[in-house]
């Protein structure tokens, strides 16, 4: 991130310098900067793509992580080339907006928690009880739904304190998309929603807001991406996935559940892969999808931002694994160009 | 002849500079008027929607629920209400310590060191507030402070509820101390500058009939200044009800209507930064733009008490002096 922020300036001087001699071949390259806004989630590995294409080609991407509902609002607005977002958008809603939807990168939402003498990944939680502790059904760490999931541990009694965000999110929807799926109870209750209404628990603002809440308060749990769980250097659990196997969080088991979802049958690509079905899948996983216009009206920077993210998905895996997101299969990337080349005139 | 046109143009240019001067004050008075009747306007039209749909429901209600579309402002107001509260609870005593202590007991080297260190707290930005609010004052709150709380205090009659609760160090007592720290400058400066005030033969006099300091406090100094001191106080709590940063590092951002100081609730402010962004439909956004309205009324009431306030006291000030 910061590279990019070096980067951007001095790319402008070089542009700005060298214009007289070669304002063809720029205008060819798209000079001016193609602009996103849009999901906090993705923006990391986005951030290390741009600058990665802004030194091979001299196109800029400006990317705004405003998160996904200001990303949604402004691509519809048309004041952005694209915008990015964690929940997909119905194929309805698109065709009406007019806007073609396709993956850039998977990544997953880990439970976090902070219990004293705890490893990461021995905490054993399964879907219903991780519904219930957010439902505040699930009030101390010794329940007996807890304990019989991990026989043997020495749990405290202390009770649990929840965290969850307090501010709209995709990492939100994910979480609670999932919480539905394993829970009727939590699907007829708070339901899904980038923001629903807790039943218990403290919000923080952003994945560093719930992070920095579950370090600073004991016996918490909290979900944040996986990439601050690592960086934080914190306490995340292993969660059952729909197999019936307790997987802990990790690249590999990321990609098990993007290989076992049906993109293959999915319409503009509106598929949530959460409580996804292979037997070493991660059970909550997020994918950031970007928008942009069917049709236009500035057909070269439509062009320039679907030539960067071309780049991205067929050169961009080196970043996004060492950034802990999981690069889509060849397949999909496939099955991406051809839905883009037919919708994006 | 030549001596009298330059004479006459003088004058009328002078006249000019008047005038051109009064319309300038005017307008920057004026100004200051309609910007603020503007921003009342456009924050009653774009929250009209949640205004149409809730009606009294959207003051009354607890409810605030993104997925449903129910919005109800009264956890945020009571938050803000309530952390305000605390704030003043706790600034208004120390303040008054400060600026009396800098101007009748410290000695005279030291009032120029302290009194530059209590302005320059107000300089710190909010931001940096929230931040050691968290990662500082939170724990220390959770681990020492809130235990203390409910095991002593949480069983008394009516005192008690307000302080059982979890101990996580996040909540509405946690952000009332915090504002309270942010506006002890503010407080502290203008009562110190008033105490100073104060005319020296009062207090001799006082003194001379055998009077203790705090004698001097209560029946002198406090009476003398009363109208600036509740100045100064509805200016603190002005800025305790629209601060934002601080407070929602520090007050949990929790839609939940609890009677206990140590739960995380919600305030106006910390609601429209946190939701802002991602409030995706047309109501959620006019909800929250309905909220910065709310806000702005409750601080006009608040500062029209203050100014009541002011009013009747200099009438039973100019009586008794």
């Amino acid at each position: 991130m910061k590279k990019l922020l070096w980067a951007l300036p001095v790319v402008a001087l070089l542009t700005a310098c060298g214009g007289r001699e070669s304002a063809g071949e720029n205008a060819a390259a798209g000079g001016a900067a193609i602009t996103g806004a849009g999901s906090t989630f993705v923006y990391p590995v986005l951030a290390a793509w741009a600058s990665d294409y802004a030194g091979q080609t001299g196109t800029k991407v400006n990317y705004q992580s405003i998160g996904s509902g200001g990303g949604v609002s402004q691509v519809k607005a048309g004041t952005v080339d694209f915008g990015a977002t964690d929940q997909p958008m119905a194929a309805d809603e698109l065709a009406q907006s007019k806007l073609a939807q396709f993956p850039v990168v998977i990544g997953g939402i880990v439970a976090v928690v902070n219990l004293s003498g705890m490893e990461p990944g021995k905490l054993r939680l399964t879907g219903p009880v991780l519904a219930n502790i957010y439902a505040g059904k699930i009030k101390t760490w010794n329940d007996p739904a807890i304990v019989q999931a991990n026989p043997g541990m020495k749990l405290p009694s202390a009770a649990i304190a929840v965290v969850h965000r307090s501010d709209g999110s995709g990492t939100t929807f994910n979480f609670t998309h999932y919480l539905g799926q394993v829970s009727s109870a939590w699907k007829a209750g708070p339901g899904e929603g980038k923001t629903v209404a807790w039943p218990t628990g403290v919000g923080g603002k952003g994945n560093e807001g719930v992070a920095g809440y579950v370090k600073q308060i004991p016996n918490s749990i909290g979900y944040v991406e996986y990439a601050y769980a690592l960086q934080g250097g914190m306490t995340y659990a292993a969660l059952q996935n729909a197999a019936g196997s307790f997987v802990t969080p990790s690249a590999e088991t990321f990609s098990n559940a993007a290989a076992s979802a049906d993109w293959a049958n999915a319409k503009d690509f509106d598929l949530v892969m959460t409580n996804a079905p292979g037997a070493n899948a991660y059970p909550i996983t997020a994918t950031t999808f970007v928008l942009m216009p069917t049709s236009p009206a500035d057909k070269a920077k439509s062009k320039a931002a679907l030539d960067f993210f071309r780049y991205a998905l067929e050169h961009g895996q080196e970043h996004a694994t060492k950034l802990d997101y999981v690069p889509l299969p060849a397949s999909l990337v496939q099955q991406i160009e051809a839905y883009v080349g037919q919708k994006i005139k | 002849m030549t001596a009298y046109v330059p004479a006459e143009m003088k004058r009328s240019r002078s006249a000019g500079a008047d005038r051109t001067f009064t319309l300038f004050t005017a307008g920057a008075a004026w100004l200051v008027l309609v910007l603020l009747g503007a921003t009342a306007l456009s924050m009653a039209w774009g929250g009209r929607l949640a205004f149409q749909t809730f009606g009294l429901d959207f003051i009354i209600s607890p409810e605030w629920d993104a997925v449903q579309g129910k919005f109800g402002a009264l956890v945020p107001i009571y938050g803000t209400l309530a952390t305000s509260a605390i704030a003043l609870v706790i600034a208004f005593p120390v303040s008054i310590g400060i600026a009396l202590f800098l101007t009748e007991i410290a000695p005279r080297w030291s009032r120029g060191p302290i009194g530059i260190a209590v302005e320059l707290l107000a300089a710190i930005p909010s931001i940096i507030y929230g931040m050691w609010g968290l990662f500082v004052f939170a724990p220390f709150m959770g681990a020492n402070v809130e235990p203390w709380l409910t095991e002593h205090v949480g069983d008394w009659p009516i005192l008690g509820p307000l302080f059982n609760g979890p101990p996580i160090g996040i909540g509405m007592l946690t952000a009332g101390i915090v504002l309270g720290i942010m506006i002890i400058p503010f407080i502290a400066a203008v009562a110190r500058d008033v105490f100073a005030e104060v005319p020296a033969p009062l207090k001799e006099a006082a003194v001379a009939l055998g009077s203790t300091r705090w004698e001097v406090l209560t029946k002198v100094t406090l009476p003398y200044t009363r109208s600036a001191i509740i100045g100064a106080i509805f200016l603190g709590l002005g800025r305790a009800l629209g601060e934002t940063m601080a407070v929602t590092f520090v007050l949990g951002n929790a839609h939940d209507l609890s009677v206990s100081l140590l739960m995380p609730s919600n305030s106006i402010a910390a609601a429209i930064a946190n939701e802002f962004t991602e409030a995706d439909s047309e109501l959620y956004r006019s909800s929250l733009i309905a909220l910065a309205f709310l806000l702005f009324v409750v601080t006009l009431i608040v500062l029209s008490f203050a100014k009541l306030l002011l009013v009747r006291l200099k009438r039973i000030h100019g009586r008794t002096l």
